[in-house]
């Protein structure tokens, strides 16, 4: 049973239809692509998801429980985490402080016991590489880092599942390569991952499955090598590039 | 019967101007996502075009109408939208509402500079005329009223519905980027709306000025009415703008029946808009969370606790200094400054912090004053404590309909509830009543703050005490999560965090420090009354906590030592003008930097800080500019 599942969820902004029973899912400690050309329905899909945008049909599943009607921040406290393809940082903040304010609000709803908060979001910093920047404003670093800082942001909820939109989008290519290695690694810890990504490269080396959306529709589910095979994936998207 | 009848035939006529306001609101709202408070201020600026034409020149009426409503007012609607709200688009909502603030306070210092308050004939058209229908006597003016709103109507519907612009403009309505690659150009579009928007304001104003005597403050108030129609359209519908135009003004007419007793609600046809705005705001949906976000301007760095100590002991010190220098007089003058100051504090931390909006800051600031009057006798400090009491449950109640919406509509409940307030709260005879209250100022272990010396140094030892207080709260767990709201409530929202509850902690703290405030601002000058807080000088307090710099600390000092000290120089005619004038303007100029002066001043500093460690600004003989960049400086 995956932890987190969207069944046939359909979405019509004003007569267009950017979802059409769309159905995806995620387990723990895997890695699972969403995949598609742009305006395919992929961030309006991870709305749906989060809470952020009703769905005009459909249900989503989170932990064998019909979540469909919980509002978006009661979702973050179930344990479900997202970033956000235009970024949502806090600007106003240092990049510890956006990590540790996430851990804040964790810690309140949580009522966890008094534990120490900022010893957890170095560790956070740490693991996403974010230590030379720590202390600068979030509104003064580039994109990359912006994006790497919501990540980190998202972990400090300690989230069991954490929806990615573009999140390599602005890394160089080392910095792509590392970023691989820590999804992996977070997946290993057992958090399920749901991951929008135009890097087609990173995608095929880091997920177990793969969806590929099309003009709002499920188009081909399976591992990166029987994605690459599938003809109308090659001729919706592949064969653009 | 007959009266039933004859007040329908009223209440349609008042529909009728509200409705040809309200529809020009809802145009240029749509068109340009553009809230315009100013739209009222239009409206009265060329009411009194028209009259200086039409009375004062004696042109034909005709002539002066067709100059004012298809020249004048078209021409300043596509300048207004040419220089200042293009560069607004895809602002922050408190961006543009400071902008249009500033527009509408700016228009009345014009007005003000070149109409002094006088009185001014403003006739009706046809005055005498009329036709009796069902033996009722209906006036040429009212009758031409009525027609005029229809013929807006059809004139809309068609130019809407069947017209190339008209798709266009709905066009841009629905998307303006997807409108744009249409061949649209949302710019032409928006700006030709401003110019109708601006038409319609003339229209209503020339027509309803009769009514309310040419009178620059109530003409300008129109908007509230305007947008009490509007939001029943939820901003958008023009079909039920109109309709609630007509409901409004068919319930403010009733309430003069005889057999509705409403004089037993004294004020009730003042704040009825606002009960209708109220009752909207509860019946709308829920905002949906917008994704994508305003890049913000890099902002000022938050001191530490050792900077704003150091600030704060600055200040007190340079208030002592002050005190000895300056004649009781004077610190009166900068005393109100600081005392407004104090309240600008509050200001900062729901604005500056919290990216909410609060147009009503003086009303909890008059119940602070009215506690201190009532429960702070002999300057008990009873009263302080009693100050925060009273005005945070109220400000927690104004602003739960509107929390769950997006911050313009809170923005026009505080408006709603603070003209609500000055009609109908604060003239009850428990409070103010019509009468001055004297409000005491503390005494404190055995010490009389009663002088203007000890009072001045009290204020700024409170002020630094809260300054100090403030960057604390930023700095610590709730500043942040504050913060965070602020910049993102979407990524709040998936942290998990109850936005709505977050808010109305923040407003209602803001609600409560404005309230203590109030305590000093009473006490500062020794008396209160309603008008002392009126909806109205909540404006000129938002504006000038901008200007100073709404984010930080020392901007609340700056802009609330320049809100003093132009209050207290100004009384009335051409000079008042010209204050509403600058404050308006710099305000509008505003838009490009959120941070204010103090930001400016303390960034210009920054580098002299280190070379020149005895550094003292240009001007030694003014006391109170010596200590401002130096303040500015520490506390950010
Ligand atoms: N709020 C909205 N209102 C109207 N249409 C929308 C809205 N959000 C998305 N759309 C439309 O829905 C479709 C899907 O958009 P979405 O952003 O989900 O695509 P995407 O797969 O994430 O694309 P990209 O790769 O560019 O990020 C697009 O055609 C888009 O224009
Ligand atoms: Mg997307």
């Amino acid at each position: 049973m995956p932890l987190l599942q969207a069944e046939e969820i359909s979405v019509t902004f004003g007569g267009h239809r950017a979802l059409v029973d769309v159905s995806v899912d995620a387990e723990e400690g895997r890695i699972t692509g969403l995949i598609g050309p742009n305006g395919a329905g992929k961030t309006t899909c991870f709305n749906v998801l989060s809470g952020l945008q009703p769905p005009q049909g459909g249900r989503v599943i989170f932990d064998s429980q019909d979540i469909s009607a919980v509002p978006a921040y009661k979702r973050g406290r179930l344990g479900m985490a997202r970033t956000f393809q235009r970024i949502e940082v806090f600007g106003s903040l240092t990049v510890f402080e956006n990590v540790l304010v996430a851990a804040e609000i964790r810690h309140r709803w949580s009522r966890g016991e008094e534990i120490d908060l900022d010893a957890e979001c170095n560790d956070i910093i740490d693991l996403v590489g974010l230590r030379k920047v720590a202390d600068q404003r979030v509104d003064s670093i580039p994109t990359g880092l912006s994006r790497l800082t919501e990540l980190a942001r998202a972990l400090a909820t300690k989230p069991r599942v954490i929806l990615l939109d573009e999140p390599s989008s602005g890394l160089d290519d080392d910095e792509s390569e590392a970023f691989g290695d820590l999804l992996l690694t977070l997946a290993k810890r057992g958090v399920a991952i749901l991951l929008v990504e135009h890097d087609i490269d990173l995608v095929m080396q880091v997920c177990d499955r793969i969806h590929v959306l099309d003009f709002g529709t499920i188009i081909a589910v399976g591992t990166p090598v029987e994605i690459r095979k599938d003809k109308r994936v090659q001729k919706a998207y592949l064969g653009e590039d | 019967m007959k009266d039933l009848l004859a007040f329908t035939v009223i209440g349609i006529v008042t529909g009728s101007v509200y409705a040809i306001a309200a529809s020009g609101l809802v145009l240029t709202y749509t068109t340009s996502g553009i809230f315009n408070f100013a739209h009222g201020g239009i409206g009265m600026l060329m009411a009194f075009t028209y009259w200086e034409f039409r009375f004062h020149h004696h042109w034909p009426a005709p002539l002066a109408l067709f100059v004012v409503v298809f020249v004048i007012a078209p021409a300043l609607g596509a300048l207004i939208e040419r220089v200042l709200m293009r560069n607004l688009h895809g602002r922050s909502t408190g961006t543009s509402l400071v902008v249009t603030i500033g527009l509408m306070v700016m228009l009345m210092g014009i007005a003000q500079g070149i109409w002094p308050p006088a009185a001014r004939p403003f006739p009706e058209f046809y005055s005498g005329h009329g036709v009796t229908i069902f033996g009722i006597f209906v006036t040429t003016h009212q009758i031409i009223t009525i027609i005029v709103a229809g013929l807006a109507a059809l004139i809309f519907w068609y130019l809407l519905n069947r017209t190339r612009t008209g798709v266009a403009m709905r066009a841009v309505v629905d998307d303006r980027n997807l409108a744009a690659l249409n061949g649209v150009s949302p710019a032409r579009v928006s700006m030709l709306s401003w110019a109708l928007g601006s038409s319609l304001a003339a229209l209503a104003g020339i027509l309803i000025a009769p009514a309310l005597n040419l009178e620059i403050l109530n003409l300008t108030l129109l908007v509230v009415v305007a947008y009490a129609a509007a939001v029943v359209g939820k901003l958008k519908s023009l079909p039920l703008t109109f309709a609630g135009a007509m409901i409004l003004g068919l319930l403010t007419s009733y309430l003069s029946l005889s057999w509705v007793h409403a004089e037993k609600i004294p004020g009730l046809p003042g704040a009825l808009p606002t009960i209708m705005l109220f009752a909207c705001l509860l019946l709308l949906p829920e905002e949906r969370l917008r994704v994508g976000r305003i890049t913000s301007e890099r902002g000022p760095r938050v001191p530490s606790l050792g900077e704003s100590l150091q600030g704060g002991i600055l200040l007190v010190v340079g208030a002592i200094v002050v005190s000895l220098v300056l004649s009781d007089a004077n610190l009166v003058r900068v005393g109100q400054g600081m005392a407004l100051a104090l309240v600008m504090l509050s200001l900062v931390v729901l604005m500056g912090y919290g990216g909410q909006i609060s147009l009503a800051q003086m009303t909890f600031v008059g119940m602070g004053a009215f506690a201190m009057a009532r429960f702070g006798l002999g300057g008990s400090p009873l009263g302080l404590l009693m100050a925060p009491l009273l005005a945070a449950p109220i400000g927690a109640l104004v602003a739960l309909p509107a929390l769950r919406l997006q911050g313009l509509y809170l923005a026009l409940a505080t408006m709603a509830f603070g003209v609500a307030a000055e009609n109908m709260l604060f003239p009850r005879a428990w409070l103010f009543g019509s009468s001055t209250r004297v409000v005491p100022r503390l005494h404190l272990f055995g010490v009389h703050f009663d002088g203007e010396k000890s009072f001045f140094v009290l204020l700024a030892i409170v002020f630094s005490l809260f300054g100090i207080g403030v960057l604390a709260l930023r700095r610590g767990r709730f500043g942040r999560l504050v913060s965070a709201m602020r910049d993102s409530p979407a990524a709040c929202t998936t942290l998990g965090v109850n936005l709505l509850t977050t808010r109305l902690a923040v407003f209602t703290l803001s609600a409560a420090m404005a309230g203590f405030a109030g305590a000093f601002y009473g006490g500062l000058r020794g008396s209160a009354q309603t008008n002392d807080f009126l909806m109205f000088q909540s404006l000129p307090l938002l504006l000038m906590a901008v200007i100073g710099g709404i984010t930080t600390v020392s901007g609340a000092l700056v802009g609330g030592l320049l809100l003093g000290l132009l209050q207290t120089q100004s009384s009335t005619g051409v000079l008042a003008g010209l204050v509403f004038l600058f404050t308006g303007a710099a305000a509008v100029s505003l838009g490009r930097n959120p941070h204010g002066v103090a930001f400016y001043i303390s960034q210009k500093l920054e580098p002299l800080k280190d070379k020149v460690p005895w550094f003292r600004p240009e001007e030694p003989d003014e006391p109170l500019t010596e200590e401002l960049p130096r303040i500015a400086a520490a506390a950010g």
